[in-house]
């Protein structure tokens, strides 16, 4: 049940109704170690028996269905395969100012992350653009402990 | 490498404005006064309770502006024993089916004031409303119902109302 509050004495009342579900969920022992892995500022990807990389890490091969094998540490830096441009950020989104959804292939990975880029303006972004990993400084194993992609110089 | 991630929080959060619509404001504005306001089908000549806009059964307008009483019948029950997060009230409690004096189809609440094993089909309730400076604009302006002392109501009296 919920309050309503009256807008003025002849409107209709209305009111904030929030649902809200609390869940948690089970991260499997693949992502648990791509998670923790975030939490020490570091990415890891998992390599299949045909040696390609893929990151995120998934449980199976998706070309095969054969399990995978170790998991393989690639590198914070890699290029914009894809972009989007988001110029009205929503509430609860990865940044507050605009950004570029963007699918972040990394160095030594063979898939791409989708992630964000924090560029300031579209003007800013290009596929096949050089980007580094942020971290946060306070990290929980979580996919925000990546606060986002920004740009670097070409080559680095 | 340190431990392995088991889990992660992922909730899921919904932010809606509801709009009560014309009958209901005339309802929740009339509840913070002590009133019960229904509806009645011009159609069938049913009293709804909160009124709904629309009769569900004839789809059309309910018209008649209806005052009821705050006493009533329990119709049907349910003894609640589930803990859940949120909750306010001290298990085991009575959450039922309440068919207001001058209404047609019953309205759920709380009842209170007696044993849950002592609630019954037919019991005669009143409410028991909060008082007046704290009464919300919703259900909650009526605490509970609380048995009246009445005899109970013969099974014939709500039959039709279930």
């Amino acid at each position: 049940m919920f309050y309503f509050s009256p807008m003025s004495p002849d409107s209709v009342l209305s009111a904030p109704y929030v649902l809200e579900y609390t869940y948690r969920r089970s991260v499997g022992p693949v992502l648990g170690r791509f998670l923790a892995g975030l939490r020490d500022g570091r990415i890891l990807g998992v390599a299949t028996r045909a040696g390609r990389v893929l990151v995120p890490p998934q449980e199976y091969d998706p070309e095969t269905g054969e399990a995978v094998g170790e998991m393989v540490e690639v590198s914070t830096r890699g290029e914009v395969a894809s972009w989007a441009w988001m110029s009205e950020p929503r509430p609860g989104q990865p940044l507050e100012r605009p950004f570029a959804w963007a699918l972040v292939k990394l160095d030594g990975a063979d898939t791409a992350l989708l992630h964000v880029v924090d560029a300031g303006s579209p003007a800013r972004m290009r596929t096949g653009m050089r980007v580094a990993a942020r971290f946060r400084d306070e990290r929980k194993g979580t996919i925000q402990d990546l606060v986002c992609f920004e740009p670097v110089a070409e080559g680095a | 490498m340190s431990d392995v991630v088991k889990g992660i929080k992922v909730p899921v959060r919904l932010a809606y404005t509801a709009i009560a619509g014309r009958d209901m404001t005339r309802f929740y504005q009339a509840i913070r006064e002590g009133k019960l306001l229904g509806r009645r089908c011009p159609s069938c000549r049913k009293v709804y309770v909160p009124p709904r806009g629309p009769c569900p059964t004839c789809g059309v307008a309910t018209v008649d502006e209806v005052a009821v009483r705050d006493t009533g019948t329990v119709t049907t029950f349910c003894i609640v024993n589930v803990p859940y997060e949120g909750q306010t009230m001290k298990l085991p409690y009575v959450y039922a089916m309440v068919l207001l004096d001058g209404a047609d189809l019953p309205l759920p609440h709380l009842v209170q004031g007696l044993e849950a094993d002592q609630v019954r089909m037919g019991l005669r309730v009143r409410a028991s409303w909060a008082p007046e400076a704290e009464r919300p604009a919703s259900m909650e302006a009526i605490r509970w119902f609380e048995p009246s002392g009445e005899p109970d109501a013969s099974y014939d009296s709500y039959r039709e109302h279930l």
